[in-house]
């Protein structure tokens, strides 16, 4: 490669074991979403799952809260090449959310108060790998970074993480959401670097 | 919504034309790009830089005008203590090369088709994507109006100003400076507020693009709520 940015040495090759291909360290937390931030309170709230089937069972924000709760710490990495590591999160397992429902779908659409959605396969939010989170390092999480409840699934670019989720909706075929449609990867494993619609 | 151009994630090898100094952190980097596939007004490029022993690293920049055949243009602001952004804001040298991914985006996206007055709210660097969106509009003789707003802390730290000032048809320039605003500015410094917005067109018909840092979108975008802009209209992008 040599030619290329004469003079460039670059930094942060220190962390390269926990920083996925293309992505850059960051000690803050970016904001990134498509509209205005919609300003939703607990007592409003309510998130629902839905099955392929039609049936449905909401929490309530008092029910939610009320349920098994964890403390999940995870890096996060954002297709606009930002990582935070060791994230700390509390909320509840989506594990626990889906225990109870009768399905046949392999997959879910996220949902959220301002219309974003995004899908994903439903065995990359169950056996522990992804949580309805209501606090980000020991705070209520802030209207600008999704709450009063978001989506948290580290594994996955941090556009899969839905802000301001409102439901869960299981789907037997795949539905590309927000992102998935406008030339984002419809699975988007940071690992394997799946940005856009023609990555691997 | 528009489809990505296929190839939108090869890796492009992109060469500095010329280095132009906007304010004292901010520069225009223009690149020749071979086979570049044009773009829309609103997206933005990853930059990709290569050190001696291969260690590479990636930032986005939006890009600030139409395509001219093969030559894009970047605008870059410098971020105290950043990897890649001050190199290429002051180092690589003219001639030298880097590679350039994209056009990438497809939600923060103005064409000359999209009908309606156009409402481009900028802070700061954000002013850099809105800027596209002006110049496309300038290029199409767009007839429909359009507003800039550009929020930036003082004169010196305004980006285009040869440009903005002198506005194309049915185009209004709104200069708001937070800290120092130049003698004779009738307005008195300070955040974009509610009275900032007076005289633009009814909400609803109007499509509003805010670009700037968290806060300040953040402050816009309710502003707007405010006044009755419908948030399906309102679209934002956020700097750090």
């Amino acid at each position: 490669m040599s030619g290329l940015s004469p003079g460039f040495h670059g930094r942060g090759r220190a962390l390269v074991d926990r920083l996925p291909p293309g992505q850059y360290p960051t000690e803050s937390f970016p904001v990134l979403s498509i509209g205005p931030t919609p300003r939703v309170t607990t007592d409003h709230w309510a998130f629902t799952l839905t099955t392929e089937t039609g049936s449905r069972r909401s929490w309530t924000w008092e029910e939610m809260m009320a349920l098994p709760q964890e403390r999940p710490v995870a890096d996060i990495h954002c297709v606009t090449r930002w990582s935070k590591f060791d994230t700390r999160w509390q909320g509840v397992s989506l594990d626990v959310l889906l225990e109870e429902a009768e399905t046949a779908a392999d997959f879910v659409v996220a949902e959220s108060f301002d219309g974003y959605t995004t899908n994903l396969p439903l065995e990359d939010v169950t056996d522990g790998k992804a949580w309805l989170a209501h606090s980000f390092d020991g705070y209520p999480l802030a209207p600008d970074h999704g709450g009063p409840a978001r989506l948290v699934v580290p594994h996955l670019y941090f556009w899969k993480s839905a802000k301001w989720i409102k439901g869960l909706r299981l789907t037997v075929q795949d539905e590309p959401g927000f992102w998935e449609t406008a030339g984002y990867h419809n699975y988007g494993d940071p690992w394997r670097e799946q940005r856009h619609w023609n990555d691997a | 919504m528009p489809s990505p151009p296929s190839g939108a994630s090869a890796w492009r090898t992109a060469r500095l034309l010329s280095r132009e100094p906007q304010i004292s952190t901010g520069r225009t980097l223009r690149f020749t790009v071979p086979d570049w596939p044009g773009h829309l007004a609103g997206q933005h490029v990853d930059v990709r830089l290569t050190a001696d022993d291969g260690y590479q690293a990636v930032r986005s920049y939006s890009l600030a005008a139409p395509a001219e055949g093969d030559t894009v243009e970047l605008g870059v602001q410098a971020a105290p203590d950043g990897e890649v952004s001050p190199y290429l804001a002051d180092v690589l040298p003219i001639g030298a090369e880097v590679e350039i991914q994209g056009p990438l985006g497809g939600w923060f996206i103005w064409t000359p088709r999209d009908a309606g007055p156009l409402l481009l709210f900028a802070g700061g660097c954000g002013i850099v994507p809105l800027m596209a969106m002006l110049r496309a509009r300038r290029a199409a003789g767009s007839a429909e109006p359009c507003t800039l707003l550009y929020s930036a802390r003082s004169p010196d730290e305004v980006w285009y100003a040869r440009e903005l000032a002198d506005p194309g048809p049915a185009e209004e320039i709104r200069l708001i400076y937070t800290r120092q605003a130049p003698p004779g500015d009738p307005r008195t410094t300070g955040r974009v507020g509610a009275q900032d917005l007076a005289g633009l067109p009814e909400p609803g018909s109007a499509r509003c693009y805010v670009c700037g840092p968290t806060g300040f979108v953040e402050h816009v975008a309710d502003l707007l709520q405010t006044a009755g802009h419908p948030r399906e209209l309102i679209r934002t992008e956020r700097f750090g």
